[in-house]
């Protein structure tokens, strides 16, 4: 895992990100939420990482901490040889234009008060990539078309745009410093269900048209996550319970989390629903703030034993690739 | 199996500056005893308005411009949105569970106070008996301690807690009919997952039928005997789940199949998506809405107003001129 590797564009070691509760008068810190609590994964030149789980599990905590909007508590985070965890605020700019984000909400992502072409082109201005006004304007009307807006309509205000076209608005802006990583986060859960497949397809697109670039694909909906990802991380609590690639994840999918996860989405499909295997899970996800003893999903567990309240389990290479995080694996 | 609820042509339009909106336009459809329905499309379709028009909950600038919604026999759209007969039905007979379970309860009020609410008011109880009848009923929807948390207040309960509140509360008058509009779609899956399967107990137990409003497929997939497909304020196709799947005929029904991913397809699949938008449903021209979106269109389409909903075999109908079952009329690969 910690091997050096040229083909490696991010890394991140036992990543921790702990929001301290204050309470009382003094604002005392009472105690910790650990939002993220010992994440290691790595993410290849090329390559999108599905990182899928339910509200609350940490999945947007990572990107945050990856692109230094918060300030991990402890762990590394190796993009381009350097640590985003650790150098100093004052270099971060530089880091935010190799990395960029698209959010999840195309309403309030965008500056209503700013026209579509001033949304796509103000990180061009941030980071002096372009030399003088017409360089600025081919370069934005050359975004519009790559995202398939009309570059006549860079005048227009966010209002004036569907939610599909204010989503393309955000991947174009996304795109305007040429990033290497994008990190998606939710990016289509916003949209509806036949603007969705055009989103997700103008992603795969550009990935494929890059020189490189690779996602992060933040979201809850693990047929959309295994649609677009290689490889699919499965987080719990502040945890990852299993990575592994996107076509192992729905045909051998090994820790109980990952199975219950996995059957309780519908498929579009009445005749492989009637023979399918269903696990309800009981109970609902516990608070972070305490969160159990041993492995976080130990209460809720159909497989569990007693040793599983012991101690946290650590990812295990199961087979080339794949790692799951049960001792009961 | 008897017919509990029929829908023939309704129509309901909002009246806005810029001109009428018909949210739902000449919509049809039936529900028979202990049935469960699904009612599909995208947001904006109407699906919400059709079943807000069922209970008589539209307010101003909407009307109910027209159809008749016969519930046990009787045309319930002639009872005034106020009469007694319709406030008997409303909430008693039928009874509707909204999408977001944190807004549609009273965070001022306790669970007991709304819970026992109604049964005091539809089913005369006295607040002893309806106090242990809300008890009994948090204990069926699974909400452990009942006893001790049906004084607590709607923010001391999680989300997936408040919709099971929602589900006891829209059968704790022993409804005939109980409506869940996207009853799920502000939770998270392992919870959806719980719920829709608790709903699916619930009204099997009551002996209820259900009406499930969604824009997800997969849930009507599961849980739906026939489906019923919107879109801009109309039913383009309907039938049995199992018909619907298999061999869609409406071309918008065949482009939403394409257009989800799913979790069992094959590595590689490319997703198809439907081009355009949904149309904007003021002024809307009497040609068919999906028009401008299709990739089945002929030339028939742009001359003849929407085409009528026609059987195509059995319980399946569909609305389009083109026949989408013969590979001749289907559409060329870009």
């Amino acid at each position: 895992m910690n091997q050096k590797n040229n083909n490696v564009i991010l890394e991140v070691n036992d990543l921790k990100m702990y929001f301290p509760v204050m309470r009382g008068l003094l604002r005392r810190k009472v105690a910790d939420i650990k939002a993220v609590d010992g994440v290691s994964f790595n993410l290849k030149k090329d390559e999108t990482l599905g990182l899928v789980g339910e509200s609350g599990c940490g999945k947007t905590t990572i990107g945050r901490c990856i692109l230094g909007l918060y300030r991990a508590t402890a762990g590394n985070i190796i993009f381009e040889d350097k640590d985003i965890a650790k150098i100093p605020e004052k270099k971060l700019r530089e880091i935010r234009r190799e990395i960029a984000l698209i959010f999840q909400d195309p309403y309030s992502s965008l500056d209503p008060r700013q026209n579509a072409g001033n949304i796509v082109g103000e990180p061009l201005k941030i980071h002096q990539m372009v030399m003088n006004r017409g360089e600025y304007k081919d370069r934005v009307e050359q975004l519009f078309r790559t995202v398939g807006l009309d570059p006549s309509m860079t005048d227009r205000f966010p209002h004036e745009f569907s939610g599909g076209q204010r989503q393309r608005i955000g991947v174009a802006r996304a795109l305007a410093c040429d990033p290497s990583l994008i990190i998606c986060d939710e990016p289509i859960s916003a949209l509806d269900v036949s603007i969705q497949a055009q989103i997700i397809n103008l992603l795969e697109e550009l990935q494929d048209g890059a020189r490189e670039l690779s996602y992060l694909f933040i979201a809850h909906d693990l047929s959309v996550v295994r649609h677009i990802s290689d490889r699919v991380a499965v987080m719990y609590l502040g945890h990852i319970f299993e990575i592994c690639k996107s076509r192992e994840l729905y045909e051998k999918p090994l820790h109980p989390y990952t199975r219950a996860l996995l059957s309780a989405i519908p498929i579009a499909d009445p005749f492989v629903e009637e023979t399918r295997e269903r696990i309800i899970l009981k109970g609902e996800v516990p608070s972070p703030l305490n969160p159990p003893s041993g492995c976080p999903f130990h209460p809720r567990c159909f497989m569990a034993v007693p040793e599983c309240s012991e101690s946290v389990p650590t990812l295990k290479e199961v087979s080339p690739g794949h790692e799951v995080a049960c001792i009961r694996v | 199996m008897t017919e509990l609820l029929k829908v023939n042509n309704l129509v309901t339009q909002f009246k806005t500056e810029s001109g009428i909106v018909k949210a739902v336009n000449d919509v049809s459809y039936y529900l028979d005893e202990q049935e469960i329905i699904g009612l599909v499309g995208e947001s904006g379709c109407g699906k919400s308005v059709s079943q807000l028009s069922v209970m008589q909950l539209i307010n101003a600038p909407g009307e109910i411009a027209g159809g008749e919604v016969i519930f046990e026999g009787k045309d319930i759209l002639k009872y005034s949105a106020h009469s007694p007969q319709m406030r008997a039905i409303r909430g008693a007979r039928i009874a509707m569970i909204f999408q977001e379970p944190m807004t549609s309860l009273n965070p001022v009020l306790t669970i007991g106070q709304q819970l026992t609410e109604m049964l005091v008011l539809h089913l005369k109880m006295s607040a002893e008996a309806a106090r242990k009848k809300a008890i009994e009923l948090l204990g069926m929807v699974g909400i452990p301690a009942a006893e001790g948390r049906i004084d607590d207040y709607p923010h001391n309960f999680s989300g997936g807690m408040r919709q099971r509140v929602m589900i006891a509360m829209g059968l704790s008058c022993n409804p005939r009919i109980l409506i869940a509009d996207e009853p799920t779609t502000a939770l998270d899956v392992t919870t959806q997952a719980q719920l829709l399967e608790l709903m699916r107990d619930m009204v099997k137990h009551f002996r209820a039928s259900l009406i499930i409003v969604t824009h997800n497929l997969g849930v009507v997939a599961r849980y739906a005997k026939r489906i019923y497909i919107m879109y801009a304020g109309r039913i383009v196709e309907s039938g049995t789940t199992k018909d619907i799947f298999s061999k869609p005929r409406h071309p918008y029904t065949i482009g939403l199949l394409k257009c989800i991913p799913r979790l069992d397809e094959e590595e590689g699949r490319k997703l198809v998506p439907i081009e355009g938008l949904p149309p904007n449903l003021i002024n809307m021209p009497p040609t068919c809405a999906f028009l401008p979106r299709c990739s089945w269109k002929i030339d028939k389409c742009y001359k003849e107003p929407w085409p009528e909903i026609t059987p195509v075999d059995g319980n399946h109908y569909t609305r389009c001129y083109v026949d989408t079952s013969d590979v001749k009329n289907e559409p060329k690969k870009q």
